[in-house]
């Protein structure tokens, strides 16, 4: 048997062996999807409200275009004192074809939103009988409608290798230097490269399991992920992703001597760097040094790219960039790790 | 010769770690490096095995030389590590194969070592379930798994419980007989006398002797002592026997310094007073007293 295999196999029964590593590494992520999954489903765009009383065919229009969330009110004078107070931006009373729309002036944005949509069906009733001169055909650009899911998924994923592939690297050398499996091995004819390689490889396998259980979970009815049409995509992202985390942890581990250290520098490495790179919350509406700041960061590439081949249905061209600046991490990163490593504590 | 040292010196900051160290090794021989703590023995080895650089001095590790790290010396010599040098979570027989294939060793080969080593009933016990003297075991069998010429053991029976201890000397001996030619360290020095062919003594950094166990006793030229209970034999009428240089009570025994023990104890049967009679002759102990002028502290 050949050191590399050899040596790999040991690292894989060590990992399997491990409980608490398994729970980290495969359970505690998934926590998360179920947490930001499940329990935040309906924090899509929220519609405009509007109160409506009484009935017609404008009413019914409305709840028919789905464009606001229409809301029944029982009396004018009710629907009036919640406008007031700014529960709603607007109500329509509509009787024997009266139609009348009391807005909040205080409420600019909302209630011209509502104006504007309640005009249009206005319009399209007053017409309708008429010749259609123009037809405006409308489509979303994403297949399914944009549910947290698809966003979700990739983000919580790209954390997750990362985690682990931080974790894994430098727990596994800092605790071979302290227990001198690293100088046993250096008292051996083996090629550094060679053990490290195989653990690299390691890494790579778990990494491909964590994302099949994670897709796998997040496919299911209660989560009810889509998956894009070239998600397979996300498996070369995938290595080299764990590239650039492998090698970050191989850089806490040089400066670090204990487990205990080691997982502290790691955990202040990976939790920042996660939330500023919008694993767990979209980057939409931060701010513009925040942007800069997450465009530094290797997850904030693997989670772009996670996202475009797994949500956005893009293709090849969208994982070229993360890829390369990923690669880029990747050399950099070993390069320093490699000039401050140790084989030993003294 | 299996090891040649010559003027060997390494300093860690103010310390000076290793001082002009210099010995040699015969192929075969069972060699210990003995001291207290912090004496340089650990140092001295890591050395020689080509761990550390030497600030001074020469060293042939098999006519080679071992620092920087030669791959072409690596398969011959085998390191044992301290006991919880191990890969997490793998059996016995797992970590020899493991240990055994950074040299190619074939698995069965692996697991014959188990064997030697008295642990072929422990093979699917993982390392952090055997007991101290278990993986000490375990420990120098992962060192010998690709059957190298040398083998360096540190302070294998440290730590260990007295029959854990005395399992490991047989371990040690069963080594010692297929021809291998091995260093160690210990700071027993009992246990040193018993089973190396020759020892050097080290104290801050330096060799103080360096000779077989028997010719560094006798060189002391100490006396022998023959201790009976208190009140056997008055003190006077001891020191009257012919060969007896000296007599004192320590309000325990009656001890009878003497370089002649035959007609002493002749002479006690004699009186029939050998009950409970103890002779205690000098020990490496005694040497080490004799050479650095304060008792022996491990």
């Amino acid at each position: 048997m050949t050191v590399f295999t050899s040596l790999s196999i040991a690292a894989i029964k060590g990992f399997v062996r491990d409980r608490v590593g398994l729970f980290f590494t495969f359970f505690f992520p998934l926590m998360f999807l179920i947490i930001f999954g499940l329990l935040f489903t309906d924090n899509g765009p929220k519609q405009t409200k509007l109160g409506v009383v009484g009935d017609g065919p404008v009413i019914t229009a409305l709840r028919k275009a789905e464009a606001l969330n229409v809301t029944t009110v029982d009396s004018v004078d009710a629907a009036v004192d919640q406008v007031r107070k700014g529960d709603l931006p607007a109500v329509l009373t509509e009787r024997d074809g009266a139609v009348e729309l009391r807005f909040a002036a205080s409420d600019r944005v909302r209630a011209g939103t509502v104006q504007g949509i309640v005009g249009n069906v206005v319009n399209q009733l007053n017409l309708a009988g008429q010749p259609v001169r123009f037809h405006l055909a409308q489509q979303p650009v994403e297949d399914t409608s944009l549910k947290p899911i698809q966003f979700v998924t990739p983000g919580i994923l790209s954390w997750s290798l990362a985690s682990s592939g931080v974790f894994g690297a430098a727990l596994t050398i800092v605790s071979w230097r302290r227990k001198q499996v690293l100088r046993r091995m250096r008292l051996a004819p083996v090629n550094p490269l060679t053990v490290l390689s195989s653990r690299l490889l390691v890494s790579v396998g778990i990494g491909v399991v964590q994302a099949i259980i994670f897709i796998g979970l997040a496919l299911t009815p209660p989560f009810g992920l889509k998956l894009a049409g070239q998600w397979w995509l996300a498996a070369p992202l995938l290595v080299t992703g764990l590239l650039a985390f492998f090698a970050i942890g191989m850089l806490a581990a040089s400066f670090t001597k204990t487990e205990e250290a080691t997982a502290a520098v790691a955990n202040l490495i990976v939790l920042p760097m996660a939330f500023l790179s919008g694993t767990f919350f979209p980057l939409d509406n931060a701010p513009r040094w925040l942007e800069i700041v997450s465009k530094c960061l290797p997850l904030r590439y693997l989670n772009d790219g996670m996202t475009a081949v797994l949500s956005r249905g893009q293709g090849v061209e969208a994982i070229v960039t993360p890829m390369l600046v990923l690669l880029g991490f990747t050399v950099v990163v070993s390069a320093i790790a490699a000039k401050l490593f140790t084989w030993e504590d003294s | 010769m299996a090891i040649s040292v010559r003027g060997l010196t390494k300093r860690y900051g103010d310390l000076l770690a290793v001082d002009d160290v210099s010995f040699e090794v015969a192929e075969g021989e069972f060699f210990g490096i003995l001291g207290p703590n912090g004496a340089g023995k650990t140092t001295t080895l890591e050395l020689v095995e080509g761990l550390r650089e030497p600030d001074a001095g020469e060293i042939r590790l098999l006519g080679l030389k071992p620092w920087p790290r030669n791959s072409a010396l690596l398969p011959r010599i085998g390191v044992q590590l301290q006991a919880s040098s191990f890969f997490d979570k793998l059996t016995a027989r797992e970590q020899l194969e493991t240990f055994g294939s950074l040299y190619g060793v074939s698995k069965g080969t692996a697991a014959d070592m188990l064997e030697l080593v008295g642990l072929a009933d422990k093979a699917n016990t993982r390392e952090n379930k055997l007991s101290g003297g278990q993986r000490q075991r375990l420990s120098i069998a992962c060192a010998l798994v690709h059957d190298p010429d040398v083998a360096f053991l540190d302070e294998p029976t440290a730590a260990l419980d007295p029959q854990a201890r005395r399992n490991l000397w047989d371990v040690l001996r069963a080594i010692r007989e297929r021809g291998k030619t091995i260093v160690y360290t210990t700071h027993y020095l009992d246990e040193a006398e018993i089973l190396c062919d020759r020892v050097a003594i080290m104290d801050r950094g330096r060799i103080l002797a360096m000779d077989p166990p028997a010719t560094l006793v006798r060189g002391l030229d100490s006396a022998t002592h023959v201790l009976l209970a208190q009140g056997t034999l008055p003190v006077d009428q001891a020191r009257a026997i012919p060969g007896v240089d000296d007599a004192s009570e320590d309000g325990v025994s009656l001890s009878l310094a003497t370089h002649d023990p035959g007609p002493v104890l002749a002479a006690l049967a004699e009186r029939g007073t050998l009950d409970g009679l103890q002779v205690r002759s000098a020990t490496l102990e005694d040497v080490f007293l004799n050479l650095t002028g304060r008792e022996y502290r491990a």
